[in-house]
């Protein structure tokens, strides 16, 4: 069979850069196939979905040696506009792609640029949305959408064109764990029904394999590392070798030292037959009995929240719905739910963006419910998403030191702050770089420190690892679970399952403006009608543990974590 | 800072049926024929002509009344200029000099000076209702459509649409900045200096405009990859095609241009001169 | 395919630019203290847009951005005062050649030689443009209209000679030091 993209001895350079990005690719893509491409940020993963889509060499230029075809002609005489009637390419940023005002132009977009004529068009719109599921919200725009719904308008945007080959940049990174696994049976469906060649470039490897992988193609400094089939990968150790996260069941399967060889099949979790190797599993889980934390004695609270309620104003809306909450010093907490259950609302509240209709906010217990966005600062720390949107000046120490500025502290005494700052933060060195030099990992971490400098004792992080790698991430929690043993109290908002039970020791469910859970990582994602209220994705551990009969489901996850933590600490 | 704005109002009615285009030409021709005449007779009759329009429109009055309010004052502000600055402007225009009340200084009331400050009024207000029209009875998406309709480039009337796309997106991530900058202190209200609150401002826009700027190069790649400018025309999927009533309405609007250039002829100039 | 003066970064730039132009001048305006002048926010942007995108960019997002600033706070445009604004966009960008703040040096001597641009053209736009518009359009007294437009002129011009530099040094800024990387995030 012809492969439909053929990468020869293929090597790609930036023009701006001095390093080969792509070095000596060989890859063949054959029709009806899926693939999953994964890799650290900075192997060239991108880079590779640049050159299939077209963007190189039209869009960024560059040193070009070896071959590439797509569908059978080479790739350098097959322009852009061309190669959209083939490849359709859905980003990971689907706000950029959104372009119509509403959904129904959005999708029409490919069409009305191809000349179709509206009466056809019409129809062509209409059946691409159905098949993804959006023909309900026609006419609705972006800001009335959730990630989910903005993802299959982009689905349905290139699919109205009629093209071979679908190419995901990151689909799994901006959606809650329930969306995100409908978005991949839906990609599965497109697939099988209707003959679309996939290929997803995803970290999230665990969530990607809730349906069928054909291939996986690992790629680290700029070459193949592994070109194979998901079982034949997860036998090996190749995804911890090259900072992918390994699917929880295999690393549990692993440290249980079950034979991984002898196994037919690891990519589809519900088919393995846990069961047969419960001996090795219960000796494991026998062995590693958890160390007995000692209640801490409860301190005095820090942040108490009572009854509260909040509008949006001008309406009757109701985003929060009489939230009780108490949290003290030193704890990490995440709060989970759907897009849309009122978890940003709740942290602006917290924060003082947004004034509450209704209850009491006290911090040590002080009633700062009717506090300045200003004073409530010194008290809580709001982090945002993007942290571009926070910086105004041009060197990392200005920023770091704007807002002590602001209030006027004498120049030793911010020089002094800033310093101790920079260097919890592991940005000492870089006190006079310019902000855009830095990588975005650590643009993040100056946004953090801009806000640290204010001692808050509570630091709220919206989504802080959405779009990063498994590394950037883990780093990431790591360093505000320092921030933690320091006695702040941090709390982020987000989606990673994972992340949430890895590092934070308390979970907030919200649904609906309402607090459905309040408990540890282990237990929301061990409890079945929890899991399925909140659009949350059950843990792959809980499976092992039905399978291999455990009374406490949550206890296999907590050993493991604890389990984790330790290697992560001594090594094995 | 106001936090009022227009905008597209969903109703039914027979101006909410004709289609953009039709309503830009409207927009344009009246706007046109306001800024040429300074005759009376026809700037009265355009303001009562609109002032039915507005009516037929369904419109309620409320939902424009801070608007007009705005207006009106502004309107007298300027009306209060114009005499300060020069009290014999009308009389200059017509000719003459009907002197209302005796001199003070270099400021008196003439009956020109009223009537031009009267027509000049007009001229404002009577522009007025269509440029609302327009912007309350059509959806931002057929915008870009209309304009290409009436002859503009595809791709600026595209440009057109993003900008429409991207206000309450802007709108948005100000108000997320803004909030995030006070809580380290900026503040931007009278409390502060004129220098400091110049800094102050700076430290809200510079992170406004760049984390804005830095989608360009995302949204043109995109656009790219589906095809956009791969041809000389491109279809709309919300354009749509003049009725009867369109084309009727184009119509009038063509013959009031007519009837404002016939005057000229009739007044000999763009005034009215009742004065002679 | 024939290239067109809009090629797609140029309309994003206007369509974005527009945007950005629009929420500025509807709520981020200082107020100087005295009745009736403000600094303008939106001029020093557009001083910007039309330094690194050039002079179409910069006529559109001055034009469409007053104009739609105008009708949707008052229900009608200004036109006498809606081209000088895109006026202003085409004078400056027609010197972004001049000025290579795309290339991450915005040197002392394009510092000078931005500022000696705007404020020729702001002059000869407010100060001349608007007024001239005004008196033909309007029939308005002739010293109303020119003290109107060198009043908002001067304000414009101290608007972009402030913010607008700073927008541009702080621009410039964020091109310097891609060469020098090695990987691509």
């Amino acid at each position: 069979m012809q492969p439909i993209i053929q990468f020869e001895n293929f090597s790609f350079k930036y023009d701006s850069q001095q390093k080969p990005t792509l070095k000596n690719i060989n890859l063949s893509i054959y029709p009806g196939e899926k693939v999953c491409i994964v890799g650290p940020s900075g192997s060239g993963k991108s880079t590779l979905a640049h050159c299939i889509n077209g963007l190189i060499p039209e869009r960024y230029k560059g040193e070009v040696s070896g071959t590439l075809s797509i569908a059978g002609k080479v790739a350098d005489s097959f322009s852009l506009f061309d190669r959209s009637k083939v490849i359709g390419t859905v980003l990971q940023d689907t706000d950029s792609q959104f372009v119509g005002i509403t959904v129904a132009e959005d999708i029409a977009f490919a069409l009305e640029n191809a000349m179709v004529p509206q009466n056809e068009m019409k129809g062509k719109v209409m059946d691409a949305a159905i098949q993804v599921g959006i023909e309900d919200h026609l006419q609705h725009q972006i800001f009335e959408l959730s990630g989910g719904q903005k993802q299959r308008t982009a689905m349905a945007g290139v699919l109205v064109n009629n093209i071979e080959i679908l190419l995901f940049d990151e689909p799994l990174a901006n959606l809650d764990p329930a969306t995100g696994k409908s978005a991949m049976t839906l990609i599965e469906q497109l697939h099988q029904q209707n003959n679309k060649i996939v290929i997803l470039i995803e970290h999230r490897l665990e969530d990607a394999l809730s349906q069928t992988i054909n291939r996986i193609i690992l790629i680290n400094h700029g070459e193949i590392v592994a070109d194979m089939k998901p079982t034949e990968l997860l036998k090996t150790n190749l995804l911890a070798e090259n900072d992918i996260r390994e699917p929880l069941y295999t690393r549990l399967l692993k440290y249980a030292n079950v034979p991984l060889q002898e196994m037919e099949q690891l990519d589809k979790v519900e088919e393995i037959p846990f069961h047969n190797y419960r001996k090795e599993i219960l000796h494991w889980y026998e062995a590693n009995v958890p160390v007995m934390n000692e209640e801490k004695i409860q301190e005095a609270p820090l942040l108490v929240l009572e009854n509260l309620h909040y509008t949006y104003p001008g309406t009757k809306q109701s985003i929060l719905k009489n939230i009780n909450l108490t949290c003290h010093a030193g704890e990490f907490i995440s709060i989970v739910g759907t897009n849309g259950a009122g978890k940003s609302t709740l942290a602006k509240c917290i924060s003082g963006f947004e004034k509450v209709k209704d209850g009491v906010i006290r911090i040590n217990d002080a009633d700062v419910t009717n506090e300045s966005i200003k004073s409530r600062a010194e008290k809580v720390g709001y982090v945002l998403q993007n942290p571009n949107q926070m910086f105004s000046q041009p060197k990392v120490f200005d920023e770091v030191a704007f807002g002590l500025r602001q209030r006027e502290v004498s120049s030793e005494k911010v020089t002094e702050i800033v310093h101790d700052t920079l260097k919890v933060c592991g940005l000492y060195p870089f006190r006079n770089w310019p902000i855009t030099a830095l990588s975005y990992g650590q643009r993040r971490r100056v946004a953090i420190a801009t806000i640290l400098v204010l001692n808050p004792a509570i630091l709220i992080l919206d989504e802080p690892t959405a779009g990063q790698d498994y590394k950037h991430a883990k780093d990431l929690m790591t360093f505000l679970q320092s921030l933690t043993a320091r006695g702040t109290t941090v709390i982020v908002i987000t989606h990673d399952m994972h992340l949430m039970t890895e590092y934070t020791n308390r979970s907030i469910v919200i649904h609906g403006g309402e607090v459905i859970a309040d408990c540890k990582p282990s237990q929301v994602l061990t409890n079945p009608e929890l899991v399925r209220k909140a659009s949350l994705k059950a843990s792959s551990l809980y499976e092992i543990a039905l399978a291999v009969e455990l009374a406490e489901p949550f206890e296999l996850v907590e050993r493991f974590i604890q389990f984790e933590r330790r290697v992560a600490q001594y090594g094995e | 800072m106001a936090n009022e704005m227009l905008g597209y109002i969903e109703l039914d009615s027979f101006i909410h049926r004709l289609t953009g285009a039709t309503k830009l030409i409207v927009f344009i021709l009246w706007s046109t024929a306001t800024m040429l005449t300074y005759d009376t007779r026809l700037l009265v009759v355009l303001l009562v002509f609109s002032i039915i329009l507005f009516s037929v429109s369904k419109i309620k009055l409320k939902e424009i009344i801070f608007i007009l309010g705005f207006i009106l004052f502004f309107l007298l502000l300027n009306n209060i200029a114009i005499f300060i600055f020069d009290p014999n402007q009308g009389a200059k225009i017509y000719g003459s000099k009907t002197m209302l009340t005796g001199t003070w200084w270099r400021y008196h009331v003439t009956a020109e000076q009223l009537f031009y400050q009267f027509n000049i009024t007009l001229k404002y207000i009577a522009v007025i209702p269509p440029a609302l029209l327009f912007l309350l009875t059509t959806q931002p998406s057929e915008f870009a459509a209309s304009l290409n309709k009436i002859g503009v480039s595809y791709r600026l009337s595209y440009a057109v649409s993003i900008a429409f796309r991207y206000i309450p997106e802007v709108q948005r991530d100000f108000k997320t900045i803004l909030q995030a900058q006070q809580a380290r202190g900026v503040d931007i209200s009278r409390n502060e200096k004129i220098v400091k609150r110049v800094k102050n401002v700076i430290a809200i826009i510079v992170p406004l405009i760049f984390s804005t700027l830095e989608r360009i190069e995302t949204i043109s790649n995109v656009m790219d990859m589906r095809g956009f400018g791969q041809h000389k025309k491109r279809t709309w999927y919300v354009g749509r095609n003049f009725k009867v009533a369109d084309i009727i309405a184009i119509v009038i609007c063509g013959v009031l241009v007519g009837v404002t250039l016939w005057l000229f002829t009739v007044n000999d100039g763009r005034f009215y001169n009742p004065f002679q | 395919m024939k290239k067109s003066i809009f090629d797609t970064k140029t309309i994003v730039a206007i369509g974005v630019g527009t945007a950005l132009f629009f929420v500025l001048a509807r709520f981020v305006i200082i107020p100087t203290g005295i009745p009736n002048t403000e600094i303008q926010t939106s001029y020093a942007f557009l001083a910007l847009i039309s330094a690194v995108f050039g002079p179409i960019a910069g006529f559109f997002v001055g034009f469409i951005g007053h104009a739609l600033k105008d009708i949707t706070a008052y229900g009608s445009a200004w036109w006498s005062w809606v081209i000088v604004s895109g006026i202003v966009g085409l004078g400056i960008g027609l010197f972004f050649n001049k000025f290579k703040v795309e290339a991450g040096e915005f040197t002392k001597k394009s510092i000078i030689s931005f500022n000696i641009v705007q404020i020729v053209v702001q002059l000869v736009g407010w100060g001349l443009v608007a007024p001239v518009l005004d008196i033909l359009i309007y029939s308005e007294p002739a010293n109303k209209v020119f003290t109107q437009g060198l009043v908002a002129g001067l304000w414009n011009i101290v608007a972009v000679g402030v913010i607008g530099t700073l927008l541009l040094i702080a621009y410039a800024k964020t091109r310097t030091q891609k060469s020098s990387l090695s990987y691509e995030e």
